[in-house]
């Protein structure tokens, strides 16, 4: 062996491999490895954003477009649906905007993390790594594909007229907290979809159904006031009603949306990681 | 086998002790809701063991070549992906000492959309590379895949050839302690073959060591200086590769039964 090499802990040393217990493997070395590799994760995440879109004729200014479009088809939907009632029809549009690409950057993140490691089979196969590493390589890739609909969101915030206030700054809090709820729900949801294949089918309407019962198309306070208590159980009601009151009325949300907020989160990040961790060496023998 | 010890004296680079695998699995491919209500129905249970690997124990010392022969689902590719620490073993233990590369399958972690050059820099970290590494590596691999210009093409455009000698070139040249490699020999020209047997024996000639999983008897003879044959998940002969090859190809002559009387 050399001893030349820093990383001597991670790759260069004993490894013992026994029966497995199930369970979670140790959090200790689990996590340093799943440091060390991080460069790998990254790198797949960036060479899939590459490769996306390298046949089309727009190649990467989809990533620009799609948000674009997407703003306009629900835009077309909701005048249609207020049957023609354009009061605050501005902050409307500017909301639904920022509501509409938090979001979709929280379906990406969920969906193609969920898929991430059915799809990563002969990868998962062949090579020895955290498995964590493939979800959290998808949420990456949602990320960055989401950064260029918040340079979208910019012209239409001021476009329609909304001022540019100090609140703003503290969007990217509620940001923050989307992605670890997100990357918590990628692992679940790839965990599922190792047992249950059908997830993937099911995915899309669980998604679309949570995009309507999430203060995207309507403001929070238009919440049917029945429901406005058990709000507090859909995830995205805290997140999304968080960021776009920062962001789009600059109002400091209420207290329980933060408390919500970074209670899902924490909640899901952990649930998600240690089911994904106990289950994951049964990956392999699974696909 | 004597070979079950507990603390092995340092030099064995792997050390598999009694170890055995077991699969489980359903009858079907892939588990479906029909087949559930019909087996529910009919009262059956749908697990069923594969017995992979059975109770397999042998030690390698550092610096040696080793052979893995055997016919089709002997639970050599098995095997390799245990030492590798893909694939759990369900009973025993496997000790290794040193980095493990592994060739089983070629370009894995590749992206077809991608050139050359990126994908070798992606084989590479899924390797467990650090980027450095690998600026210090590429041009040596890029040199040993002899791919000219085609090196910064995307690898789509790249006949079947030519991506498995870039698959190869990156597997042997993250310096291993440990290679392990499953029918790799196949990759490219006779030129190229050539190249690879003599890049696999300078990498043992420096102290390395290599598993070598081969339906070609001839590598394996040139290039081991050990052999395992395997049959049915079992080990049937460790010994030198002349021996272990004339043994596996009587059997194959006279058949398993004739053999097995034999043997007895």
């Amino acid at each position: 062996m050399n001893a030349t090499r820093v990383d001597e802990d991670f790759t260069s040393s004993v490894h013992v491999y026994e029966p497995h217990r199930a369970g979670l493997p140790r959090l200790g070395p689990y996590v340093r490895t799943l440091w060390h590799r991080r460069q790998f994760a990254a790198e797949m995440s960036r060479s899939n954003i590459r490769a996306a879109n390298t046949n089309t004729f727009f190649g990467q200014i989809w990533l620009v477009i799609n948000p674009l479009l997407l703003a306009c088809v629900y835009y077309v939907l909701i005048t249609i649906l207020r049957g023609g009632d354009d009061t605050d029809a501005a902050e409307r549009f500017v909301h639904l905007c920022a509501g509409l690409f938090a979001f979709y950057y929280f379906s990406g993140a969920l969906t193609t993390g969920a898929s991430s490691v059915v799809a990563g089979g002969k990868l998962l196969l062949n090579m020895s790594f955290p498995r964590l590493l493939l979800p959290l390589s998808a949420v990456r890739t949602a990320f960055f594909r989401f950064l260029p609909t918040l340079l979208v969101y910019i012209p239409i915030h001021l476009g329609f007229g909304q001022p540019l206030r100090w609140e703003m700054l503290l969007a990217p809090a509620f940001l923050l907290m989307l992605t670890v709820f997100g990357a918590g729900m990628a692992m679940i949801f790839a965990t599922l979809q190792v047992y249950f294949r059908d997830t993937s089918s099911f995915l899309p309407y669980f998604v679309r159904m949570w995009l309507y019962l999430s203060p995207v198309l309507w403001f929070p306070e238009d919440a049917p006031e029945r429901f406005e208590s058990l709000m507090i159980f859909n995830p995205l009601y805290s997140l999304l009603g968080g960021w776009t009151d920062l962001l789009v009325r600059g109002q400091i949300p209420d207290l329980s949306l933060w408390i919500g907020g970074i209670a899902w989160a924490v909640a899901a990040a952990v649930v998600g990681s240690l089911f994904f961790m106990s289950r994951e060496r049964e990956f392999v023998v699974r696909l | 086998m004597s070979a079950v010890t507990t603390t092995g004296p340092v030099g064995k680079a792997v050390q598999v002790e009694n170890v055995s695998l077991t699969y489980r699995t359903t009858f079907e491919r892939v588990p479906t809701f029909k087949t559930a209500i019909v087996r529910f129905g009919r009262g059956e249970r749908a697990v069923k063991e594969v017995e992979a690997v059975q109770e397999i124990s042998f030690e390698v010392p550092h610096g040696t070549s080793i052979g893995i022969i055997g016919a089709n689902g002997a639970g050599k590719s098995t095997l390799m992906r245990m030492i590798a620490g893909i694939l759990p073993p369900t009973k025993g233990r496997i000790q290794v000492n040193g980095r493990v590369s592994t060739l089983l399958a070629l370009g894995v972690g590749f992206n077809a959309q991608l050139s050359g050059r990126e994908n070798v820099v992606l084989g590479g970290l899924a390797a467990g590379l650090s980027r450095k590494e690998i600026q210090e590596r590429y041009e040596e691999i890029a040199d040993f895949a002899e791919l000219g210009e085609f090196i910064d093409m995307p690898m789509r455009t790249y006949s079947s050839g030519m991506f498995q000698r870039l698959a190869f070139s990156v597997a042997v040249h993250m310096d291993p302690d440990i290679l392990l490699i499953d029918e790799a020999l196949s990759a490219g020209d006779a030129k190229f073959k050539q190249k690879a047997a003599a890049k696999m024996k300078d990498l043992v000639t420096n102290a390395r060591t290599m598993f070598l999983v081969s339906h070609a008897m001839g590598s394996v003879k040139d290039l081991c200086n050990d052999a395992l044959w395997m049959h049915k998940g079992k080990l049937m002969m460790h010994g030198e590769p002349d021996e272990v090859i004339a043994a596996y190809s009587k059997f194959l002559k006279v058949g398993e039964d004739a053999f097995s009387l034999e043997d007895l």
